[in-house]
C-alpha cells in the first residue's frame, strides 16, 4: 500500500470554519461537505485507493478558482485538482485534509476557429466533446485516450494524455497552443496563446504533464485538425511474440507510418474475443491491428504493402477490412479490452510503462515468468509503434494478499521497463501509483531539480501533494509547514 | 560578442561539468555555444569566457526501427541528417540551415538547434523541434549532470525538463546529449503554387489547404514571389510530402479546389529549403531580422503594419502565422514589431541584429508578472550563481 501524508491537525480542526468560508466564496450548490455526497470523490480510476476529502468545491469560473486558491493558500490548505476522476495512477486521489477542486462545471466550448484550426475550451470539457463539436465540419482533436468519453481536457493537459493514434498525431503536449492558469496564490495568467511556439521559455511544455503540481488549468486552447479522407484497419496474427515484433520492425522500416499499430498478446486476444466476438484468431500468440489513412486508393495501396510485409512473417491469419464497418469490427475487441479483462477477473491493475520496441519479446517473456511466480494472470496490450506497454494484472481486491501481490508484480514490471531502457509511465502519469518508484528512474539529483521547479510554482507544496515525488524529502510531508498568512 | 572570447571546448561531458563547476565557484559567467553560428540571436551575453560544445560530438544511438536517435550536443546537424538519410529517415521538425542568414560557413550543432527550438516549414503539420526531444542529458549551473526524458517515444514520468530546456537558449543548463524522435522521410514531394491578389487572400488559400484532408506539410506565402523559382507576385505555396502516387493525387485535388500550378520535386526541394532558411526574405546585410508568431489569420495584419512602419521585407510561413521581417536595425523599427505582435496577441523574437540594438531592447515579449517571478525562481533553481548565458533571453536573467 502506498502511504499518504498525515493530515494537518490544524486544518482538520477548523473544518466547519473552512467549509463556511468556501460557501462564502462559492454561493449556491458548489461546495460539498456532507460525508455521503463526498463519497463519489473519494477515489478516481485507481479505485483500490479511497480517501474522502475535507470538502469538494465545484467552481464555474476562473475567477472563482482564483478566489478559492487564494483562500486555501492563505489558510495552508492542500488542494487536489480534479477533472472527471478517470486517472489510472491516482492523480486525483484526495487527502483527508485537502479540498478537491473539481473543474467539471467549467465545461463550455468558448470558441472554435477553423481558419486558425483551434478551439478554446474550459478545463471541464470532455476530450471527445471537442471532437464531437467539430466533427461535422470534418475536424477532430487528435489525442484519444481510452477514457475519452469521460476524461476532461484539463486532466488530459495535467497528465499529457496519449492514445492509440499518437504515433502519427502526437500526445496532448503536441496538440496545445495555450493555457489559462491559476497559481496556488490565486494569480491568473495565460501561457502560449493562439500561435505556435510562443517566444521565451516553453512554459506550455513544462505545464503539460505536470500532474497538478504547478498550477490549476482552467482554459485550454487546443489545435484541431482536419481529418483524413478515410481510414481502414487490418489484422495480422502471428505464431509468437518474437515474430510479431519482427513484423512491427519491418513495418516501421518500410517507411509507412501507420496511424495506429496495436499489439495484443495471447491472453489479451482471448479476453477480448470472449467479450466482443470480434473474430480474433484464438490460435495466435500475438496479433497486430494496423490502421492507415487516406483516400480509398491510398488505403488500398498502403494495406497492400502492409499485407505483403506481414506475409513475410508466416502469419496465421491476415484480415484486411474492405469497408469502414469491417474496420470497426477489427477495433471492437481492442476498444473493449478493459471491459473484457474486467469480465474474467474481479479486479485488475492497468500498468503503463514504455520500452524500446525492440525489447518487446524479451519483456513479454519476463512478464510471463513473473506471472507464474506471482500466480496472477496478465494480459498485455501494447502501442507497438511507440513502445507503450499496458499489462493488465488480474487480482481480487477482496483479498488483501492478492492486491499486495498485484502491486508488487506491477512494480517489478515497471522496474523492468526502466532496466531495458524505458520508463515508468508512457501516458497514465506517476500519480500516487508510481510515486515510490521514481527513484528507479531518476537520481536523487534529478528528483531534487524537479522538486525545485515544483517549489518555484508552489513554494508551500499545497498543490496535489503526495503525488509524483516520493514522500522522503517532500516538504508536503513535514508535520508543520510555515503558513503564508 | 566577438570570436575573441577565451573559449574552452571540452570533448567529454565530464569536461563540460568541470568547467561549469569552476565557473560557478568563481561566479564567472559563461557564454554557452555550439559552433557559435547564432551569436547574433537574442541579447548579447556578458561573459569573458565561452564554453563551446563543438568538440563533444558523435551519434551515440540510432535505432531506425525504434525511430530514435541520440547524439552529443556538439554534433554538426549535417552529420545527423546524413546518418538519418542513410536509413531513409529525417528530422521531423525540418530545422533550418541559417548559416547564410547569420553570415557563417560553419554548420549548426544539434545542441544549438535544440537550445533555440528552431523548426522549419514542416512545423505547421508535424510539430516543433521541442516536440521531438525525447530525452536530454545536461549540466546544470552547479556543474552537475542530470537527465530528463529517456530514449523511448512516450514518456510522462516526472516533470518534463526536456521541454523546459529546449528553447531555453542555454540559460538553464548546458545540453550535452539529446535524444530525438525521427521518422521515415516521405519519398516524394510536390508543391501547389497559387498566385493571390494580396496577403489576406494568400492566408485564405493556406487555411483552405491546411483545412483539407490532404496532409499539407508546408504552407508559406511569398509576398514578392521568388524569381529564382519563376514565381512572381504574392504567391501561396502548399506542400505535400508522401509516397509519389499520393503526392500527385493530393496536389491534383488541391488544385481543383484552389487553382494554381503544380511544382515538381526538383523545384520543390530547394524552394522549401529557401523558405525554411529565410533565404527568400532577402534580408540585406545591415538589416535586422525578426520573427513574429501570431495566429495565421493575423499574419497579413502584422505584415501590413511592418510594411507601413519601415517598409519591411517579408516572408510568411506556418500557414501565415510565422512572419519573418527584415528592416532597419533601429529601436523604432523594433518598437513597431513589438506593437504589431502585441496588437495581434502574438509573440516576437529579435532574431538577428547588430549588438547595440540587441543590448538596448527587449528581444522577447515581456511575461506576465507572476510568471516572470516563477521564471526567476526556476532560473535560480537550475543556475543559482547565474553563470549560464546570463542576459541571453532577458536582462538580469
Amino acid at each position: 500500500m502506498i502511504r499518504l501524508p498525515d493530515p494537518k491537525p490544524e486544518v482538520l480542526a477548523r473544518r466547519e470554519e473552512i467549509v463556511a468560508a468556501l460557501h462564502a466564496i462559492l454561493p449556491g450548490d458548489g461546495v460539498i461537505s456532507e460525508p455521503l455526497r463526498l463519497k463519489p470523490y473519494e477515489t478516481d480510476g485507481l479505485s483500490a485507493y479511497r480517501q474522502p476529502p475535507l470538502a469538494v468545491v465545484l467552481p464555474n469560473t476562473t475567477e472563482q478558482v482564483a478566489a478559492l486558491l487564494r483562500y486555501c493558500h492563505g489558510m495552508g490548505i492542500r488542494v487536489v485538482p480534479r477533472g472527471a476522476g478517470t486517472s489510472l495512477s491516482g492523480g486525483a486521489l484526495p487527502l483527508a485534509d485537502a479540498v478537491v477542486l473539481g473543474l467539471m462545471r467549467m465545461n463550455r466550448i468558448l470558441e472554435v476557429d477553423y481558419a486558425n484550426r483551434l478551439a478554446v475550451v474550459e478545463a471541464g470539457v470532455t476530450n471527445l466533446g471537442i471532437t464531437k463539436y467539430v466533427e461535422a465540419d470534418g475536424f477532430f482533436y487528435a489525442p484519444d485516450p481510452s477514457s475519452q468519453l469521460a476524461c476532461m481536457i484539463g486532466g488530459n493537459v495535467s497528465m499529457n494524455s496519449g492514445g492509440a493514434h499518437c504515433l502519427k498525431y502526437g500526445v496532448t503536449a503536441n496538440n496545445l497552443l495555450g493555457l489559462k492558469l491559476v497559481t496556488i496564490e490565486g494569480e491568473v495568467f495565460e501561457i502560449g496563446g493562439r500561435h505556435l511556439d510562443a517566444a521565451g521559455l516553453d512554459w506550455l511544455g513544462l505545464l503539460t504533464g505536470s500532474e497538478g503540481q504547478l498550477a490549476v488549468v482552467t482554459e485550454v486552447t487546443v489545435r484541431i485538425l482536419r481529418g483524413p479522407e478515410g481510414a481502414r484497419a487490418m489484422l495480422a496474427a502471428f505464431r509468437s511474440n518474437e515474430i510479431a515484433g519482427q513484423a512491427v520492425d519491418a513495418i516501421i522500416g518500410s517507411g509507412i507510418i501507420p496511424v495506429a499499430l496495436e499489439f495484443m498478446d495471447r491472453p489479451a486476444i482471448h479476453a477480448c474475443e470472449a467479450f466482443a466476438h470480434a473474430g480474433y484468431p484464438l490460435d495466435a500468440e500475438a496479433m497486430l491491428i494496423i490502421e492507415v489513412e487516406g483516400s480509398v486508393a491510398e488505403q488500398d495501396l498502403l494495406l497492400g504493402k502492409l499485407k505483403e510485409i506481414c506475409t513475410r512473417f508466416d502469419p496465421i491469419s491476415l484480415r484486411v477490412a474492405q469497408t469502414a464497418e469491417e474496420s470497426v469490427a477489427i477495433w471492437k475487441g481492442r476498444k473493449g479490452a478493459f471491459g473484457a479483462v474486467g469480465r474474467i477477473s474481479p479486479d485488475y491493475l492497468c500498468m503503463d510503462g514504455t520500452i524500446p520496441t525492440g525489447e518487446l519479446p524479451s519483456v513479454l517473456r519476463r512478464i510471463g515468468e513473473m506471472s507464474e511466480q506471482y500466480g496472477l494472470q496478465v494480459a498485455n496490450i501494447f502501442h507497438a509503434g511507440d513502445g507503450n506497454l499496458h499489462p493488465l494484472i488480474m487480482f481480487d481486491a477482496n483479498d488483501p494478499a492478492s492486491f499486495a501481490k498485484a502491486e508488487q508484480f506491477g512494480a517489478d514490471i515497471l522496474t523492468l521497463c526502466v532496466e531495458v531502457g524505458g520508463c515508468l509511465t508512457g501516458e497514465h502519469g506517476v500519480g500516487v501509483e508510481k510515486r515510490d518508484l521514481m527513484g528507479v528512474q531518476f537520481t536523487a539529483k534529478e528528483l531534487d531539480l524537479q522538486r525545485a521547479v515544483k517549489s518555484a510554482f508552489d513554494p508551500d507544496w499545497l498543490l496535489n501533494p503526495a503525488k509524483v515525488f516520493p514522500l522522503e524529502g517532500n516538504p508536503a510531508f513535514a508535520p508543520t509547514l510555515p503558513r503564508a498568512a | 560578442m566577438s570570436a575573441a572570447l577565451d573559449t574552452e571546448a571540452p570533448d567529454t561531458e565530464a569536461g563540460v561539468a568541470a568547467i561549469v563547476a569552476a565557473a560557478a565557484a568563481a561566479r564567472e559567467p559563461l557564454s554557452i555555444e555550439g559552433n557559435g553560428t547564432k551569436r547574433a540571436l537574442l541579447r548579447p551575453v556578458q561573459a569573458a569566457r565561452a564554453l563551446s560544445l563543438r568538440n563533444l560530438t558523435g551519434i551515440t544511438l540510432h535505432r531506425p526501427q525504434e525511430l530514435i536517435l541520440s547524439a552529443w550536443a556538439g554534433t554538426p546537424l549535417p552529420e545527423i541528417e546524413a546518418a538519418l538519410a542513410g536509413h531513409g529517415q529525417h528530422l521531423i521538425a525540418e530545422p533550418p540551415d541559417l548559416s547564410a542568414l547569420f553570415g557563417t560557413d560553419r554548420p549548426a550543432t544539434l545542441g544549438g538547434v535544440v537550445a533555440t527550438n528552431l523548426s522549419g516549414p514542416r512545423r505547421i503539420a508535424w510539430g516543433a523541434m521541442r516536440d521531438h526531444v525525447m530525452g536530454i542529458r545536461a549540466v546544470d549551473g552547479r556543474g552537475e549532470v542530470f537527465r530528463s526524458g529517456g530514449r523511448v517515444l512516450k514518456n510522462v514520468t516526472g516533470l518534463d525538463l526536456c521541454k523546459l530546456l529546449t528553447g531555453s537558449h542555454g540559460t538553464l543548463g548546458v545540453l550535452t546529449e539529446i535524444t530525438l524522435k525521427v521518422l521515415p522521410a516521405p519519398p516524394a514531394v510536390g508543391t501547389l503554387a497559387v498566385p493571390v491578389r494580396d496577403l489576406a487572400a494568400g492566408v485564405a488559400v493556406l487555411s483552405a489547404g491546411l483545412g483539407s484532408p490532404y496532409g499539407v506539410s508546408g504552407a508559406a506565402l511569398l509576398p514578392a514571389g521568388a524569381a529564382d523559382f519563376g514565381l512572381s507576385g504574392p504567391v501561396a505555396l502548399l506542400r505535400i510530402e508522401e509516397f509519389s502516387e499520393f503526392v500527385a493525387y493530393r496536389l491534383r485535388r488541391l488544385r481543383e479546389e484552389l487553382g494554381g500550378t503544380v511544382l515538381d520535386e526538383a523545384t520543390s526541394r530547394p524552394l522549401w529549403r529557401a523558405v525554411g532558411d529565410a533565404g527568400l526574405l532577402r534580408a540585406a546585410a545591415a538589416d535586422a531580422v525578426w520573427r513574429v508568431s501570431v495566429q495565421p489569420t493575423a499574419g497579413p495584419t502584422v505584415a501590413a503594419a511592418l510594411r507601413q512602419a519601415f517598409g519591411a521585407r517579408l516572408l510568411l510561413d506556418w500557414g501565415g502565422g510565422l512572419v519573418w521581417a527584415a528592416g532597419p536595425a533601429t529601436p523604432k523599427a523594433h518598437a513597431a514589431v513589438m506593437a504589431a505582435a502585441a496588437a495581434s496577441r502574438g509573440g516576437f523574437t529579435l532574431f538577428r541584429a547588430p549588438e547595440p540594438l540587441r543590448a538596448a531592447v527587449a528581444v522577447l515579449p515581456e511575461e506576465p508578472a507572476p510568471l516572470a517571478a516563477i521564471g526567476r525562481r526556476v532560473k535560480a533553481a537550475l543556475d543559482p550563481q547565474g553563470v549560464l548565458n546570463p542576459g541571453r533571453m532577458r536582462a538580469g536573467l
